[in-house]
C-alpha cells in the first residue's frame, strides 16, 4: 500500500471491525456535533445541510418542468413562476453545487489523504459551516416571505432598481455564504501547505487533493469579487448609490463584468472538484494508477488560471466591445483543452487496466460521456458566431446542466457511494445502486437533451409561458418526463443510504479494494484519523494491472467455490471478496 | 392532439445559411468526438472487465507523445471554430453603410418600433426582403434583448446607451420575435413577430402608413381594435386577478356576481363592452371602465366578431363564469388547459399579440430622444 502506517494498533484492526470508538461515537450529545473542531464531522453537517439545499431546489426544479409542459403554464401566475426558477438557480448555485463536493468530500478526506489529523484551522472550519447555515437562513426566509426574482445573475438595473421582490435579503445571504466558501478555502490551501505527512510530496497527493487544492485557489480569488459587487447592488437597492442604474449615472453591464469575473470561475469551483473525485474512482475501480497524472494535476491549475481570462464570453452581445469579446473567444477556445486532456486521459487509464463496474465507477462513466457532451456544447457558445443564435436560449440551459448536473451531481453521487462506508462504516445494496446509476444517467438525458434542440430552435430561457411558439411544447413535455426519472435517480440513494445506516452491514476498512490513505484506517475513521502520522514511501495510486489481474483470477477462484450458485448475492460477495484479497 | 418535431427553426436572413454551416459543423465535431470518447470507454470497459483473459503486460502510465497528440489536436480544431466563429461575428455586428435604419425602444413589457417615415408600430417589425436592416435599440427601463431565431439575430437593448444590430431577411413570411433577456412579470409575453415582406408589399405597405392595402375581415379589424383598445392587458389567455380569459366566451354559459347565468351571445358581449358594470363576471368588481359613446357600434362589431372566435375550434366545454379563487389557484382550466385546446388556438394568441401589454412605465430616461417623439400609443 502506499503508506506504511506506523500507528500498527489502529490499523492492524481486523477488516469488518471497526476501531472501537470512532469519530461518530467517541462524543455523544447534540452539542459535542454543533461545537466539534473534528473536520470529518463538520463534513457530516455539511452532507446534511447540502442535502437539504439540494432538496429545496430539486423541488423548484420539479415546479418549473411540470409548468413548462402547457405553453400557457398549468398552475402558476408569471411572477411566482419568476421566483421559482430565480430560487431553483440561487439554491442549486449558491447553496449546492458550490458548496457540496468541497466542503463534504474535501473537508472530509483532504487531511485523511495527506496524513493529516485535521485542517489546520478547525474552529474556522466550524465557523464556515455556521456561516453556511446562516447565510441559507437568509435566503431561505427571502424566499419564503415574499420571494425572489431575477434569477441566480441578478442583472442590474433590474435587481438593483426594478425588482419588487426580497433582493437585498437574498444577495445578503449570498454574501454571508461566500464567506463560508473563503474560510473554506483558506482551510484547504494552508492544510495542503502545511500538513502533509512525511513523504507525501506535491506529486504523491491524489488527484483529488490538487483538484480541492486548486478550487481553494479560485475561491480565494474569486470570491472577494463577487461579494463586493452583490454589496454593490445592495447599496444602490436600499440607499440609492449611483453605480449600475443609468438613470443615477451608473453603468449597467459593469454588473455583468463584475459578476461574471466570479461567476466563471465559480463554474470551475463547481466542476474541479468533480474532475478530482472522477480520477479518483477511475483510478481505483481500474486498479490501475491514472494516466498522465501530472498532466492531470497541471491541466487542473490551468483551468482555474485561465478560468480567470474568460468571463467575457457571457457578454458578446451584451455591448461589450466587439475586439474584446474575440479576445475572450480566443481565451475560451484555450481553457478548452485542458478538459479534453481530461476526458482523454480519464479514457487512456482504462486501457490495459482491470475494471470493476460497481456504483461509483458506474457514475464516473457516466460523468465521463456527460461532461462530454457538455464540454463540446460549450464551443457552440464560445464560438461568437454560433453564441449570438444560442445565448439565452434552452441550448445554454442545457450546456450547464450537462455539466453541473452530469458532471458535479454524477461526481458527488458517485463520491458519496464510494465514500459512504468510509464515512458511515456501513454497506449499501450494491445492486440498487447500480440500477440508480442508471436511472441517473438515462433520466439526466430525457431531460436535458430535448433542451438543445428546443433552445436551437430559439426558446429563450426563463420564460414562464411560450404560448407564442406552442411548436415547443413537444420538446418540454418530453424534458418534464425525464425529469421524473432523474428525480427518482436523487430520491431513491435517500432511502437506501439512509437504511443503511440503520441496517447496513458494517464496512470493512477498504470494502473496494481502493488505495489511498483513507482506506488505511478502520471505517468509520477514528477522530485523530492516525494515531501516529503515517510514512509514505510509495506513489500515489500504485496498481499494477499483472499483479491485479492475477489477485483477481485468485478471487474468482474463491468465489466459485465459495458462492457456487448463490448469485443473487453479487452485492454482498464482492464486498467479501475483495476483503479476501487483503 | 399529434405532436411535431421541429428539428430547425426557419431560415430567413443572410446570416441564417453562414451560422447553421459553424453550427452543423459543431455538431458533428460534438458527435465525433463524443462517439470517440463513448466506444473507448465501453470498448475497455468490456476488453478490460475484472478477471477477463486480456493482456496486461507493459502498461503505460504517461506518454508525452499521446499527451501532446491530444492537446494539439483540439487546440488547432479549436483555434479554427474560434476563427470561424470571430470572423461570422465580425459580419453581424457591422451593418452595411446603406442598411436602412429602425429605431426599437424596449420597455417593461413591449417593444416600440420605430421606421424613418414615422410609421410605428408595437410588438411587430415590419421589414422588406433583401435589403439591409439596422436596428438602433435602446431601452426605457431594464436590460431586454431583441431575438428573432429565425435571423439568427440577437443582441441586448441596454437603458442609457444605443446598441445596434443588423440583418437583411431572405425569406417573406412572419418570425417569432422574442425578448431573451430576463425584465420581470410578463418577460415571455414581450415578443411578437417579424413581418418580412416582398420589396413590393413592403413599399406599399410603408406607404400606406404601416396599413395593410388588403381590406381587412370583420375578425381582423376587431383584433386590431381589441390590441389598440389593450384590452388583452385584461382579458388573456388566461383568468387573472384583473379579468377574466375570453377564449371560447362566444355562446357559452357565463356565471354572474349576483348568481344568474347568461349565454354570451351577440347581445350580452355588446352590453359588457359598453356598460360592463350592468352585469358583471362572478368574482370581478367594476373595475373595466364603460365603452358607452367612446366606440362606435360599428367597432362593437367588429370586437365581437373577433371574440366569436377567440380559442376556436371550441373543444365543446362551456366556459364557466370564473372567481378570482379559482383563477388563482387552477389557473388554466376546463377549455383553457392548454394541453386540451391545440395549436390553432395558440396561434391566434400569437397573432393577436401584437400591441399587447402596453403596461407604462413610470419612468422616462430623458436620454431617450426616440421615447419621447414616439409617446407610448401604439398604431
Amino acid at each position: 500500500m502506499s503508506a506504511i502506517p506506523v500507528d500498527k494498533p489502529v490499523a492492524d484492526l481486523p477488516n469488518g471491525h471497526p476501531a472501537e470508538t470512532n469519530y461518530i461515537n467517541e462524543f455523544g450529545g447534540l452539542k459535542s456535533w454543533l461545537l466539534t473542531g473534528d473536520h470529518k464531522r463538520i463534513a457530516m453537517l455539511y452532507l446534511i445541510s447540502v442535502t437539504f439545499f439540494f432538496f429545496l431546489g430539486s423541488v423548484a426544479a420539479a415546479l418549473i418542468r411540470w409548468e413548462l409542459t402547457a405553453p400557457a403554464g398549468v398552475v402558476m401566475e408569471s411572477d411566482t413562476y419568476n421566483k421559482v426558477f430565480s430560487s431553483h438557480g440561487v439554491l442549486m448555485v449558491f447553496t449546492f453545487l458550490v458548496v457540496a463536493i468541497p466542503a463534504v468530500f474535501g473537508n472530509f478526506f483532504l487531511p485523511i489523504m495527506i496524513g493529516a489529523r485535521d485542517m489546520a484551522f478547525p474552529r474556522l472550519n466550524l465557523l464556515s459551516w455556521y456561516l453556511y447555515v446562516g447565510g441559507g437562513i437568509l435566503i431561505l426566509l427571502g424566499m419564503i416571505n415574499g420571494g425572489v426574482d431575477g434569477g441566480w445573475t441578478f442583472y442590474t438595473p433590474y435587481s438593483s432598481m426594478y425588482s419588487n421582490s426580497n433582493v437585498t435579503l437574498v444577495l445578503t445571504g449570498i454574501f454571508i455564504v461566500g464567506f463560508s466558501s473563503i474560510t473554506t478555502g483558506i482551510n484547504f490551501i494552508v492544510t495542503t501547505h502545511k500538513m502533509r505527512a512525511p513523504g507525501m510530496t506535491w506529486f504523491r497527493l491524489p488527484l483529488f487533493v490538487w483538484a480541492n487544492y486548486a478550487t481553494a485557489v479560485v475561491i480565494m480569488l474569486g470570491t472577494p469579487v463577487v461579494a463586493i459587487t452583490l454589496l454593490l447592488v445592495v447599496f444602490e437597492r436600499a440607499f440609492k448609490l449611483p453605480i449600475f442604474n443609468p438613470e443615477l449615472g451608473g453603468d449597467p453591464v459593469l454588473f455583468q463584468h463584475l459578476f461574471w469575473f466570479y461567476s466563471h470561475p465559480a463554474v470551475y469551483i463547481m466542476i474541479l472538484p468533480a474532475f478530482g473525485i472522477i480520477s479518483e474512482l477511475i483510478s481505483n475501480f481500474a486498479r490501475k494508477r491514472v494516466f498522465g497524472y501530472h498532466f492531470i494535476a497541471f491541466s487542473t491549475l490551468a483551468i482555474a488560471g485561465l478560468g480567470f481570462l474568460v468571463w467575457g464570453h457571457h457578454m458578446f452581445i451584451s455591448s461589450q466591445s466587439m475586439y474584446q469579446g474575440i479576445v475572450f473567444s480566443l481565451i475560451s477556445f484555450l481553457v478548452a483543452v485542458p478538459s479534453a486532456i481530461k476526458v482523454f486521459n480519464w479514457t487512456a487509464t482504462l486501457y490495459k487496466a482491470n475494471i470493476r463496474l460497481q456504483s461509483p465507477m458506474l457514475y464516473a462513466l457516466g460523468f465521463i460521456g456527460l461532461f462530454t457532451v457538455g464540454g463540446l456544447t460549450g464551443l457552440f457558445l464560445g464560438s461568437m458566431g454560433t453564441d449570438v443564435h444560442l445565448t439565452a436560449t434552452y441550448f445554454v440551459v442545457a450546456h450547464f446542466h450537462y455539466v453541473m448536473v452530469g458532471g458535479t451531481m454524477s461526481a458527488f453521487l458517485g463520491g458519496l457511494h464510494y465514500w459512504w462506508p468510509k464515512m458511515t462504516g456501513r454497506l449499501y445494496p450494491e445492486s440498487i445502486a447500480k440500477v440508480n446509476a442508471l436511472i441517473v444517467f438515462l433520466g439526466f438525458n430525457l431531460t436535458f437533451f430535448p433542451q438543445f434542440i428546443v433552445g436551437w430552435l430559439g426558446m429563450p430561457r426563463r420564460y414562464h409561458y411560450y404560448y407564442l411558439a406552442p411548436e415547443y411544447q413537444v420538446y418540454h413535455v418530453m424534458s418534464t418526463l425525464g425529469s421524473s426519472f432523474l428525480g427518482l435517480g436523487f430520491i431513491l440513494p435517500a432511502f437506501y443510504l439512509t437504511k443503511s445506516l440503520i441496517n447496513g452491514r458494517k464496512a470493512s476498512a477498504n470494502p473496494w479494494g481502493a488505495h489511498g490513505l483513507e482506506w488505511e484506517i478502520p471505517s468509520p475513521p477514528p477522530t485523530t484519523n492516525f494515531l501516529q502520522i503515517p510514512i509514505v514511501l510509495d506513489e500515489v495510486y500504485d496498481f499494477d494491472p499483472v499483479t491485479e489481474y492475477e489477485l483477481d483470477r485468485a478471487q474468482q477462484a474463491l468465489e466459485g467455490h465459495h458462492y457456487d450458485g448463490m448469485m443473487d448475492q453479487d452485492d454482498e460477495s464482492a464486498h467479501r471478496v475483495e476483503q479476501g484479497e487483503k | 392532439m399529434p405532436f411535431n418535431f421541429p428539428l430547425q427553426p426557419p431560415r430567413a436572413s443572410s446570416f441564417a445559411d453562414q451560422h447553421d454551416a459553424l453550427f452543423y459543423t459543431l455538431c458533428i465535431l460534438t458527435v465525433l468526438f463524443t462517439a470517440i470518447v463513448g466506444f473507448g470507454v465501453i470498448f475497455f470497459a468490456i476488453k478490460y472487465k475484472k478477471g477477463s483473459p486480456a493482456d496486461r503486460s507493459r502498461p503505460i502510465y504517461e506518454d508525452l507523445r499521446l499527451e501532446l497528440t491530444w492537446t494539439i489536436i483540439p487546440l488547432i480544431m479549436g483555434l479554427g471554430i474560434f476563427y470561424w466563429g470571430a470572423s461570422l461575428f465580425v459580419t453581424m455586428r457591422v451593418p452595411p453603410k446603406d442598411a436602412q435604419e429602425i429605431y426599437v425602444i424596449g420597455k417593461q413589457w413591449m417593444w416600440h418600433v420605430q421606421h424613418s417615415n414615422g410609421v410605428r408600430e408595437n410588438n411587430t417589425l415590419h421589414v422588406p426582403v433583401g435589403k439591409p436592416v439596422k436596428l438602433t435599440m435602446i431601452s426605457q427601463d431594464v436590460i431586454h434583448a431583441f431575438y428573432i431565431p429565425a435571423f439568427r439575430a440577437q443582441m441586448h437593448v441596454v437603458p442609457g446607451r444605443y446598441t445596434t444590430m443588423w440583418f437583411t431577411a431572405t425569406q417573406a413570411g412572419k418570425y417569432h420575435l422574442f425578448c431573451s433577456m430576463y425584465c420581470g412579470t410578463q418577460h415571455s409575453e414581450m415578443g411578437g413577430t417579424v413581418v418580412a415582406l416582398e420589396p413590393k408589399e413592403w413599399a406599399e405597405w410603408i406607404a400606406n402608413g404601416g396599413q395593410s392595402t388588403v381590406p381587412m375581415t370583420l375578425e381582423q379589424s376587431g383584433q386590431k381594435l381589441y390590441n389598440s383598445l389593450a384590452c388583452n392587458n385584461c382579458h388573456g389567455v388566461k383568468d387573472t386577478v384583473k379579468g377574466p380569459s375570453l377564449m371560447n366566451i362566444y355562446n357559452s354559459r357565463r356565471r354572474m356576481s349576483n348568481g344568474e347565468t347568461v349565454l354570451a351571445d351577440d347581445a350580452y358581449l355588446r352590453e359588457s363592452i359598453l356598460r360592463p358594470h350592468n352585469r358583471l363576471t362572478a368574482g370581478y368588481g367594476q373595475e373595466m371602465p364603460e365603452y358607452q359613446g367612446q366606440i362606435t357600434e360599428e367597432d362593437v362589431i367588429k370586437l365581437v366578431a373577433f371574440m366569436k372566435n377567440l380559442g376556436m375550434p371550441t373543444t365543446g366545454l362551456p366556459v364557466s363564469g370564473t372567481d378570482r379563487e379559482a383563477a388563482v389557484t387552477a389557473g388554466s382550466k376546463g377549455s383553457m388547459s392548454p394541453l386540451a385546446t391545440n395549436a390553432i388556438q395558440y396561434q391566434q394568441f400569437s397573432e393577436r399579440q401584437p400591441d399587447a401589454t402596453a403596461t407604462d412605465r413610470k419612468k422616462d430616461l430623458s436620454v431617450n430622444a426616440i421615447a419621447a417623439q414616439q409617446g407610448g400609443a401604439g398604431n
